[in-house]
């Protein structure tokens, strides 16, 4: 089996580490839909998601590894930091790894997920780093239509059948508190808004609640109150949830290295 | 004889009129992709959907997914109405012997001729 690498704690990297990894393990939580959605067409939505995630997580674990090497780091592959990385080196934010749930649960969090990034790629865009900017480029496009499609189903959830309604009002009590962490700052944002590689995290909360309120007034919810708890998923300190995905994820690279297909 | 629905046409279990098990599941509707601008949307499959906003995605997501389309549209298949295939003889056999209808018996001035 080979041996995990560890990667550079540059915070250009860890910022890039961030967005990819959010991709990656929500594509990841996504795809176990596929043969277990309700509908085959939904089935089939899911599962493009899930691609169109996994493609930007491929693009931006890239680009991390290529900034990598220009500091003077290891060069990293795409494979090799999706599969070769352990637990503590994962900084996707915890909520895109907790268990899929109902099928609620997936479509008010990929809303929350997919507003967020909408947002986030709208404004690396204009990235200093052009790569990182023609990366945003396509995503925002696709990022678009993620939201819209979860809002779709928010609304008929939250506004269809007591039971849907219900559902949906358990999948807010349950996620709500996983959403704050999304925009707390540290020094790597601070990095990322010094060198003009993107903005801080925290600078799209203001417009992301407009967004996530308004789905959930359609669907009659309210923004639930704030709460104190913190997930610390970005900073590498993940819910015990992580390492079964990381498990089932990096199964087959751990155990033939290099296996293409 | 009336028209028969058009489900009961391509699913094959026309009359009989017995009524559907599935009463409760979502209409079915016909989609419809336009490969490129300037080119007919054409007939391509069909979906189940609760309404014409959800038919369009679902539509999106399972017809247009190798990008295939720059336009789709979908219509309830219940709107549909289609000739019966059990006249069918009656119908389009009658053609089969008159060719004269096609127009390849005039000879086309010059300036026409690529018609």
């Amino acid at each position: 089996m080979p041996s995990s690498i560890t990667v550079s704690s540059d915070p250009s990297v860890q910022y890039l580490l961030r967005i990819g990894d959010t991709c990656l393990i929500l594509a990841q939580r996504l795809a176990e839909w596929c043969g277990h959605a309700p509908i085959v067409e939904e089935d089939i939505a899911l599962t493009n998601m899930a691609l169109d995630l996994v493609g930007q997580a491929r693009a931006v674990l890239t680009r991390a590894g290529e900034l990598e090497a220009e500091h003077g780091g290891a060069r990293h592959g795409e494979d090799e930091l999706a599969f070769l990385r352990d637990e503590r080196d994962f900084h996707n934010c915890t909520l895109v790894e907790l268990p899929r749930g109902d099928f609620a649960a997936t479509m008010l969090r990929n809303l929350a997920v997919a507003i967020f990034l909408e947002l986030l790629w709208q404004r690396l865009q204009g990235s200093s780093d052009a790569e990182l900017a023609a990366i945003a480029g396509k995503a925002v496009k696709e990022a678009r239509y993620h939201r819209e499609h979860a809002a779709d189903w928010v609304v008929r959830l939250g506004d269809g059948t007591a039971e849907s309604a219900a559902r949906l009002k358990a999948a807010l009590d349950l996620l709500w508190p996983y959403m704050a962490e999304l925009f707390e700052g540290d020094g790597v944002d601070d990095q990322a808004v010094a060198t003009g590689l993107g903005p801080r995290w925290s600078e799209l909360q203001d417009d992301w609640r407009e967004g996530f309120a308004s789905v959930l007034t359609a669907a009659r919810l309210a923004l639930p109150a704030e709460r104190a708890f913190r997930s610390t998923g970005k900073l590498g300190r993940h819910s015990e949830h992580l390492g079964f995905l990381l498990a089932e994820m990096q199964h087959l690279q751990r155990s033939f290295p290099g296996g293409v297909w | 004889m009336s028209p028969a629905p058009i489900q009961e046409v391509i699913a094959g279990t026309k009359a009989e009129g017995t009524p559907s098990p599935h009463k409760a599941e979502w209409p079915l509707w016909e989609v419809f992709v336009r490969s490129k601008a300037g080119l007919d949307h054409k007939h391509c499959g069909s979906l189940h959907a609760a309404d014409p906003q959800m038919a369009i995605q679902l539509a999106r997501d399972v017809y247009t997914r190798r990008q295939e389309g720059t336009s789709v549209w979908v219509i309830r298949s219940d709107q549909i109405t289609a000739s019966d295939p059990g006249e069918k003889a009656s119908y389009f056999d009658p053609m089969e012997d008159k060719v004269y209808r096609h127009p390849t018996f005039y000879e086309l001035p010059k300036a026409l001729d690529h018609m």
